[in-house]
């Protein structure tokens, strides 16, 4: 545990002295922000105090900015043949894996935190609902889990974080929407099943307050699965070193 | 700790990198890993410091295998790997520190450690700046450094001094050695002399075989078979001269080396031979201006083991 946190701590060391964490932030809070007091639905055209809009458009952001966080995780690592020098220290494929994903998660919930002001700000204007407000943010945290892991995983079967990055946005774009719209010219189970894989209709549900263990399950089953993809493909350097 | 390799055996598909290598470096004793590149050493490197895991065979560190428990014998190792990976964004103490800190170094010691290797190593001036901004040779101390922090029982070292400029490679090789005294120490290089000025112990491999193990020496004496002495014999004719030394006892052969300056190559039986031919140019009257030893060059050996 104190080596993932090691790990977790300078990665997030190099996000800020990077500026890409600052940018991340700064541009995250930009658009979310624009979008939810001065553009399109705002609060003051929908006339609800609400964050729906806000979430809406979180939802999206996030979807383009995790892949850029963590595209040069593992690619760079590769590339520069550190990974090397990290995994040769008394640490694990796990460990490092782990270390990384935390740093990217705990990067995403400062940003998360630093919406609060919009929180503080609608509940003055009326009522605000409170189980849906945490509810919504539990689901972007959870969304921003399950990309991360996907990113994390592209991010280590190349070398190339360009790479690493449009492979996360084509795998991601599944989930994000192409799933969703496949189910909806489709009838009967097998449209169900294609249905439930979608991303959208577990946030949705998800940031409605409505807390359903499946949609736990199913972020959880996609975080598993992209950290576990990435461990098989780290280990995959015993047949080409 | 000693290192003991059992019949290593690592295929990349088809091509085995090594093939069957079975070693054994004792406690305190410096080996030098020689071969052509593509040889297997980097390979080899990798699977004892447990970055890759070999097809066959095994390796056991201080008598536990590399199997068991990596995290464990990791802890006892230090490696500089090929071409010295750094985390270029990052200040030379704050690297030293995480690299400390991932060994697992009690947290009161971590600065100590560190201001200790950084004197060590040379690294002063240089402690604030980025990796990035530092010239090879800074960052090759940067790499040494980094493999020393937890004052390892064992040093693996792939081509340490690649890139430095003479005056830094002896600065190197005088660390190497006196590191050396107490760890194991196993370094790769092409270059030759390097290892005689530093290794107790020569290694050289070839596509993934072990073709040579032993001293300097040793190794010399066998690519040789016999010592041989270039002499110069002046004031006489070379005929007459050629013909008395290979009347001597104790010469099996004589060979021309200049006729012009009357240089001849004598191989020899034994060490009478030195006394004999002085013996002969006294009787004879000659002049005797040169005689010394000659030695097969390492490059030699090296040539012929890895050639074909």
């Amino acid at each position: 545990m104190k080596t993932i946190w090691i790990i977790a701590k300078r990665e997030l060391n190099s996000f800020f002295d990077s500026l890409i964490a600052i940018i991340m932030i700064v541009l995250f809070l930009g658009f979310s922000g624009f979008f939810t007091w001065i553009s399109g639905s705002d609060v003051f055209l929908v006339g609800q105090a609400s964050l729906r809009s806000f979430f809406g458009i979180a939802y999206w952001t996030l979807f383009f900015f995790i892949p850029a966080l963590t595209m040069r995780m593992l690619a760079e690592e590769n590339r520069s043949g550190t990974i090397e020098m990290l995994l040769t220290k008394p640490v694990t494929d796990r460990q490092v894996i782990l270390g990384k994903y935390l740093a990217t998660i705990i990067l995403i919930a400062v940003a998360l935190v630093l919406t609060l002001p919009y929180v503080i700000t609608i509940s003055g204007i009326g009522n605000l609902d409170a189980g849906g407000t945490i509810c919504g943010y539990l689901a972007l945290l959870l969304i921003s889990a399950a990309y991360a892991s996907i990113g994390i995983f592209t991010s280590s079967i190349t070398t190339n974080q360009i790479v690493a990055f449009l492979s996360a946005l084509f795998i991601g774009l599944f989930f994000h929407i192409i799933f969703q719209i496949i189910a909806s010219g489709m009838q009967g189970f097998f449209g169900q099943i294609i249905n439930s894989l979608s991303m959208t209709v577990h946030f949705e549900s998800l940031s409605r307050g409505v807390l359903d263990s499946k949609d736990l399950i199913y972020f959880g089953s996609i975080i598993f699965m992209g950290l576990f993809l990435t461990e098989v493909s780290l280990s995959r350097r015993n047949a080409y070193y | 700790m000693d290192i003991v390799i059992e019949n290593l055996t690592k295929k990349y598909g088809n091509q085995k990198a090594v093939d069957n290598i079975s070693l054994r470096v004792a406690t305190g004793e410096i080996l030098g890993f020689l071969g052509p590149n593509g040889a297997g050493k980097t390979t080899t490197m990798k699977i004892i410091t447990n970055f890759i895991a070999a097809d066959e065979g095994n390796v056991y560190i201080g008598g536990k295998s590399l199997r068991d428990d990596p995290q464990e014998i990791k802890k006892h190792i230090g490696y500089l790997p090929e071409n010295n990976p750094l985390y270029q964004e990052m200040p030379v103490i704050d690297y030293l520190e995480f690299c400390s800190k991932l060994y697992n170094i009690d947290s009161s010691r971590v600065g100590s450690r560190v201001v200790e290797m950084i004197r060590t190593t040379g690294l002063n001036s240089e402690k604030h700046k980025k990796i990035a901004e530092l010239s090879k040779g800074y960052r090759q101390r940067v790499g040494l450094a980094q493999a020393m922090i937890h004052d390892p029982e064992i040093l693996i070292l792939d081509e340490p001094t690649s890139g430095l400029d003479p005056n830094q490679i002896a600065e190197i090789r005088k660390l190497i050695r006196e590191l050396g005294r107490e760890k194991t120490v196993i370094l790769s290089t092409h270059i030759l002399p390097e290892v005689e000025a530093t290794c107790d112990r020569i290694f050289i491999i070839n596509k993934g075989k072990l073709v040579a193990d032993g001293t300097a020496d040793s190794l010399r004496k066998q690519a040789q078979g016999s010592d041989i002495l270039r002499v110069r014999i002046e004031d006489g004719d070379p005929n007459q001269i050629f013909k008395s030394l290979q009347a001597v006892k104790a010469v099996s052969m004589v060979d021309f080396a200049d006729r012009q300056l009357n240089r001849f190559d004598v191989h020899c039986k034994s060490e009478e031979v030195k006394r004999e031919i002085f013996k002969l140019c006294v009787a004879k009257n000659w002049v005797l201006t040169e005689m010394t030893p000659f030695e097969t060059k390492l490059e030699d050996i090296f040539r012929e083991l890895t050639m074909n």
